[in-house]
């Protein structure tokens, strides 16, 4: 009877899909020129708003989508894998014919704003203008100013692969209506400026709700679920609820902890590993003190959370265990502490640590396989790194030292078992 | 101070803690309350556990594994370059490409120059079983390479030895069989390449499949010589146009 299970969520996507285009049946509307454009090109060749622009690109991490691997930055020429098909990531140099050349402002507000391209189509969301349409008005201005700034670089686009019926751009109508909300930030006036200034950031420019959100089986967040934690889709890992208060993913971090994270890619806490260290390299620890306090204060308001239900006692979780504690004595203890206290500023705590007892164990297995450095930033440009143990542990002994970590000292997390441990081994890294 | 720092159990945070970690920065941090756990070193080889795990602390490889080649005595150059390669994904390995992804240059020459300066004894690994004659073809390429079909002597840009040539061209003795004849598979599959022009996929595109086990097999079953450094700089004049030693032409 599994595909019962399906057969309603199927039946329903269909009803949608009908409904979107019946409902919001085509409109397009056509680019604007930019000698048609309010912007006047002198203004776009501003050093003070091309620089504000360089700082803002930065804080959305723009360059960690629309850069191919050793290729030129903001030039695309990638795909992004999406569990619907691979997304192509457009070039957003100014080159006239791949890039944004012949882009007004006023075609780059609506791809930001409104995520449509410049023939009024409508964007995947893949570009998260669910999040970028709260950006505001100056701010997209400046950004724009710094993409056209750069030297335009030839690069076009790959070919979208996308499986039916996601590859029918109207489709996205549905989608739209289910989870888009569009419009600015609106600032709340019972809050201090500081708090708004991080809500702005976080939920907007830096885009976090991305990752650290669940998304259902169409592939979106539902508007009411904000920054909870969520599975990657293909990428594999597990973004953490960030609420720093009782039971969220951030319990007993400190407002400097997530600055210190953030700026320099480890705190007392933890270390960011996966795709954040490639967000911490790349976009946030670029972001000014002031901000970071404020990203700071503001995730600091997020709600507690609801305790997870506890985890019932596996009938082999004490063999595991066992097993494990004698794997991590002889390769993990050395370095994270018999205690899983970790070396300050050196390598992590496990104890505590949400990235090890997060919901689904993918972080911790994938540390284990893939071993890696901690973020190069600034502050640490010669990181300590740990081995990769994919090569020296079986699925049988990976299971078991993860589960071991993740119900060791204070942890409470669920086993893992070693056919999931197989899978990750096999998962790609991207 | 260094000697309290390292040996006593620090279980509480004195004030002799203190000035060591404020007057000492390169002194080898511990976790606060953890006297049993040995401190951990302020070293580049404690920093790149990632590399050493597999090629070992010294570079010297896994020789039984096939894989994970030994990394010692390697031109600098040369080391610098694959791990740029691998970021770029010129070169393709996930597990390499994941774990150098994000390190910028400084560190790479770094990490680079670390193991170009390790010696450690060459270990031999097995050999599959070949024939007289392929092992004869395979050293007739490696000296004399093939004219006929525009392929030079092995010889000719690693050295007469075999060892590498300084700054960029690697050793070709004492890797292991399986190792050469992937890396070979992987030039002519383009999942190896480096920068422009790409010489040794040229040279890879003419070599067949028994012409690959040939070469892998004299090669892993050479003779090392007594002396196994890399040759001195502009000791060879490599007969093709080669990107990684700063040719921009046309490889051939």
């Amino acid at each position: 009877m599994k595909w019962l299970r399906w057969l309603v969520p199927s039946v329903a996507l269909l009803v949608v899909l009908a409904l979107g285009w019946v409902l919001f049946g085509g409109s397009r509307s056509r680019p604007t020129p930019p000698v048609a454009s309010k912007v006047v090109a002198a203004t776009l060749r501003d050093p003070a708003l091309i620089a504000k622009g360089e700082y803002l690109a930065a804080v959305g991490d723009c360059a960690g989508c629309h850069t191919e691997q050793g290729g030129a930055r903001y030039a695309g020429g990638r795909a992004l894998a999406t569990p619907f098909g691979n997304i192509p990531v457009p070039n957003i140099t100014p080159d006239r014919v791949t890039g944004l050349g012949d882009w007004s402002f006023e075609d780059f507000w609506q791809a930001l704003h409104s995520g449509k391209g410049r023939h009024g189509e409508l964007l995947y969301p893949a570009f998260s203008y669910t999040s970028y349409t709260k950006v505001n008005h100056d701010d997209a201005l400046a950004i724009f100013a710094y993409l056209q700034s750069l030297a335009p670089v030839h690069q076009p686009a790959v070919a979208p692969a996308l499986a039916f019926p996601y590859s029918v751009r109207n489709s996205l109508k549905a989608w739209r209506a289910l989870y888009f909300r569009e419009g600015e930030f609106k600032p709340d006036p019972a809050q201090s400026a500081e708090w708004n200034r991080g809500a702005y950031l976080v939920q907007g420019l830096g885009h976090c709700n991305e990752c650290h959100a669940a998304r259902d089986m169409l592939g979106g967040t539902p508007q009411d679920v904000h920054l909870t934690g969520g599975q990657i889709p293909m990428q594999n890992w597990y973004a953490p609820d960030l609420s720093a208060r009782k039971n969220g993913g951030l319990e007993g971090w400190s407002a400097q902890d997530i600055v210190d994270l953030l700026k320099t890619g480890q705190s007392a806490k933890g270390v960011a590993f996966g795709p954040m260290a490639a967000v911490v390299s790349g976009s946030t620890q670029h972001i000014s003190d002031t901000d970071l306090r404020a990203i700071a204060s503001y995730l600091q308001s997020l709600p507690p959370r609801a305790p997870m239900a506890e985890p019932g006692t596996p009938f082999d979780a004490r063999t595991l265990s066992t097993q494990g504690e004698k794997v991590y004595a002889k390769h993990c203890a050395d370095c994270h502490g018999k205690r899983g206290e970790g070396v300050a500023g050196v390598y992590p705590p496990l104890d505590g640590n949400s990235s090890v007892t997060e919901p689904t164990g993918i972080n911790a297995t994938r540390m284990v396989l893939l071993g890696g450095f901690a973020p190069v930033t600034a502050a640490n440009q010669r990181p300590y790194s740990m081995p990769p143990f994919a090569q020296q542990l079986s699925d049988g002994e990976v299971a078991a030292v993860v589960t071991y970590i993740r119900r060791a000292w204070s942890n409470k997390a669920l086993i893992v078992r070693a056919e999931a441990v197989s899978d990750y081994r096999h998962t790609p890294v991207d | 101070m260094t000697t309290n720092a390292r040996t006593c159990p620090v279980r509480s945070f004195s004030v002799a803690t203190l000035l060591a970690i404020v007057l000492l920065p390169g002194a080898p941090a511990r976790a606060a309350d953890t006297g049993d756990t040995p401190p951990i070193p302020d070293t580049l080889q404690q920093r790149i556990a990632a590399c050493t795990s597999c090629h070992g602390v010294h570079g010297e490889g896994r020789p039984g594994s096939g894989y994970f080649p030994r990394l010692a005595g390697k031109p600098a150059g040369y080391l610098a370059r694959q791990l740029q390669d691998f970021q770029n994904g010129l070169r393709k390995y996930a597990p390499m490409e994941y774990t150098v992804r994000q390190l910028p240059p400084a560190y790479m020459r770094e990490i680079a120059e670390y193991f170009a300066v390790q010696q450690v004894p060459y270990a031999r690994s097995p050999l599959p079983p070949v024939s007289a004659a392929t092992l004869a073809r395979g050293e007739e390429l490696i000296a004399k390479g093939d004219p006929a079909r525009k392929i030079p002597a092995c010889s000719s840009c690693h050295g007469s030895q075999l060892t590498g040539v300084e700054p960029s061209t690697p050793g070709l003795v004492g890797l292991p069989y399986d190792y050469i004849s992937a890396q070979l598979g992987s030039w002519r599959t383009h999942t190896r390449a480096t920068v422009a022009p790409d010489c040794m996929a040229e040279v890879a595109s003419r070599l067949g499949e028994s012409d690959i086990t040939a070469v892998a097999a004299a090669l892993a079953s050479r003779e090392l010589p007594a002396d196994t450094h890399a040759q001195p700089a502009g000791s060879v004049t490599p007969p093709l146009s080669c990107g990684v030693l700063g040719a921009t032409g046309d490889p051939s």
